[in-house]
């Protein structure tokens, strides 16, 4: 686990950056150091220097200012968060993302809760059918699903509503969480099941009173990733909702470009306020996002 | 007396108790998985109702004419009743053979198929070097992988919009080509500039994920393994070749499967890089699908299903496929 007496190899980047002479453990020659710090460099650069332009020209005033990024930095401001913030419907869309993420996150994290901690603890007749059916969800592309959805819910007049897109959030997130929450209840002692079991707790009072509690950070990723995925969604939220006071982020973002104007210093603007409060979340928990992931995969 | 935890799962699998014998356990089955079917029931219900029926629904759509002319729909105060029919399995002979099928689906086909394995060859290769060097001891390692990770932190939706604003026609990334002189492709509208450029911006958003994977992968390989290898006299390119690759094999097989599924039913990035309308041979399958079911008036509702069913077919035709594909190669490894 721990990466600290690794020995090193050089061989995935740049094998040539490995001098001929014998080196000692962990030593690396000024050339091979350079190497490695300017590819890091350069990826990285490569990776921020989309967001950094869309907060560049965020601070620029007028909707062409992005054919001429030179002349923004002479008129810096921060009009167009001012614009956003007061004439726009960014206090509606943020009130929709947060109903549509927060009711994906407390459906889906408990029915995948309970679903993980079945499949962790028991390995009853139809495991590997459920499993299966759990990845393959997953899979589904939304091209199958979208178009009998919509029909459905036009008749149950569910079209427009919070209800469709948290219901529809939770197809995606649920099948996910389920298997991350299998990776994290099986890393708890099962001494801790027998024990509560032995004191004379139900099954049930087990789950709720004792695996609960103790897997607090695994339901705080499934409850980020649940998250993460409603606010993401594009194609039905896109698709069911129809009043523009009920738009999420995702649907409400692309107003600002139609095909006969495009206000991108707006939607620029926007963007930017969106992002930071996601991303700080992200880097909250993205080492366990990860290690959940392939966990739960490789066990399969 | 029921058994509150079968001890057969999870990684005590040495010390488990002998197995009561087939008689007893059907015996004993209903009372000891009585809870475990209470605790998945909500799963089931969840998803066989918003995942098993509207799949039966779409199947059933496919086999019939519905589009948005002849469905059930509500205009002011009078409803409507659908009368599309049922016309068998004409909509695949169309979509698969019919004219024009080539145009239609075999070459978005095509496409699907080269997106995917450009964009996930180009994910894994990249993502494995990147982390191979965030893997070695750096200053500023942290820092490197804070940054690195950024496209995957901000929303999709939300980088694609930029990516848009440099693609587009005087954007920066022709204004940094034309100050150097080179040829400025019109990203957003000419076909073959269109696919490279929707290739660009996934590779750009799938990297961190298949990075941070295998970083992972890579701490988790004992380093005495590598002491060894030096003890040997193996070469740097020996040590990757035989120590490294072996060593990430289980995390690579998930994470390409996973990258693959996720890339072949990639929505976001093309849908919104283009546009709802504009650019229509780019479009992989999915939001080709979407195009006729919404992007187009009358919506083909029956087609845009149809498309849908033959997504799903072949990538679980693939799936399973590949895992049969990974079980004899394992057994072959050991």
């Amino acid at each position: 686990m721990s990466t600290t007496t690794l020995e090193k190899t050089e061989a995935g980047p740049a094998p040539a950056a490995q001098p001929p002479r014998r080196t000692r453990r962990g030593e690396r020659g000024p050339l091979g150091a350079a190497l490695l710090h300017g590819g890091l460099a350069l990826a990285s650069l490569i990776a921020l220097a989309p967001v950094a332009w869309l907060i560049f020209l965020s601070l620029g005033p007028e909707k062409d200012d992005y054919l001429h990024p030179g002349k923004i930095l002479g008129k810096l401001s921060f009009s167009n968060y001012s614009f956003v913030l007061e004439h726009t419907g960014f206090f509606d869309w943020f009130k929709s993302t947060m109903i549509v993420a927060g009711g994906t996150t407390l459906i889906g994290v408990f029915v995948a809760a309970t679903t993980g901690y079945a499949v962790s603890r028991m390995r009853f007749p139809g495991y590997k059918q459920l499993m299966w059916v759990l990845l393959l969800t997953q899979a589904f592309p939304i091209a199958i699903l979208i178009v009998p959805m919509y029909e459905i819910f036009s008749q149950l007049d569910l079209i427009d509503t919070y209800w469709a897109l948290i219901v529809i959030n939770c197809t995606t997130a649920v099948p996910y969480s389920a298997w991350l929450l299998k990776g994290y209840f099986d890393t708890i002692p099962f001494e801790i099941d027998e024990a509560g079991r032995v004191d004379g707790l139900s099954p049930f009072g087990t789950f709720f009173r004792l695996i609960l509690p103790l897997a607090r950070p695994g339901l705080a990723v499934a409850a980020f990733y649940n998250f993460i995925t409603a606010v993401g969604e594009v194609a039905f939220a896109t698709t069911f909702m129809l009043d523009d006071s009920k738009y999420t982020f995702a649907v409400g973002l692309q107003t600002f470009v139609s095909e006969h104007d495009a206000q991108w210093n707006y939607m620029a603007a926007t963007a930017v306020l969106i992002a930071i409060p996601v991303s700080v979340f992200f880097y909250l928990v993205q080492k366990n996002l990860v290690t959940g992931l392939t966990a739960g995969g490789t066990k399969g | 007396m029921t058994v509150a935890i079968d001890r057969a799962t999870g990684k005590r699998r040495g010390d488990r108790a002998p197995r009561p014998g087939l008689g007893q356990r059907i015996k004993n089955g209903y009372q000891k998985y009585w809870y475990a079917y209470a605790m998945i029931a909500p799963v089931v219900v969840v998803l066989a109702v918003i995942v098993g029926y509207p799949l039966l629904r779409g199947v059933y759509l496919t086999l019939t004419d519905a589009n948005s002319l002849n469905s059930a729909r509500t205009i002011g105060v009078n409803h409507i009743p659908a009368t599309y029919k049922f016309i068998g399995f004409g909509n695949y002979k169309d979509i698969l053979f019919g004219p024009l099928s080539y145009d239609r689906f075999w070459s978005h086909f095509l496409w699907t198929v080269v997106w995917t394995a450009a964009c996930v060859a180009l994910h894994y290769t990249i993502g494995l070097c990147l982390a191979l060097m965030l893997n070695e001891k750096l200053r500023g390692r942290t820092f490197y992988r804070v940054l690195l990770v950024l496209p995957w932190a901000v929303p999709t939706f939300v980088t694609v919009f930029s990516w848009r604003i440099m693609l587009a026609d005087s954007g920066v990334i022709n204004q940094i080509l034309h100050a150097l002189h080179m040829p400025q492709p019109q990203w957003l509208e000419d076909t073959f500039c269109q696919r490279f450029a929707a290739i660009m911006v996934n590779t750009w958003c799938g990297v961190p994920f298949m990075m941070l994977s295998l970083l992972g992968g890579l701490q988790s390989i004992d380093s005495s393994l590598y002491e060894a290898a030096e003890m040997d006299g193996a070469s740097a390119w020996q040590r990757f070749r035989h120590v490294t690759l072996p060593g990430l094999r289980s995390v690579s097989s998930t994470v390409v499967l996973l990258g693959i599924i996720w890339t072949f039913n990639q929505f976001a990035i093309i849908f919104l890089l283009f546009g709802p309308t504009s650019a229509p041979d780019a479009q992989i399958l999915v939001t080709w699908a979407y195009f006729l079911g919404f992007g187009q008036q009358p919506r083909d509702f029956a087609q845009s299903a149809a498309y849908g069913v033959l997504l799903l077919s072949i990538i679980t035709v693939f799936t399973s496929f590949y895992f049969r594909w990974l079980k004899r190669n394992d057994q072959l490894a050991v």
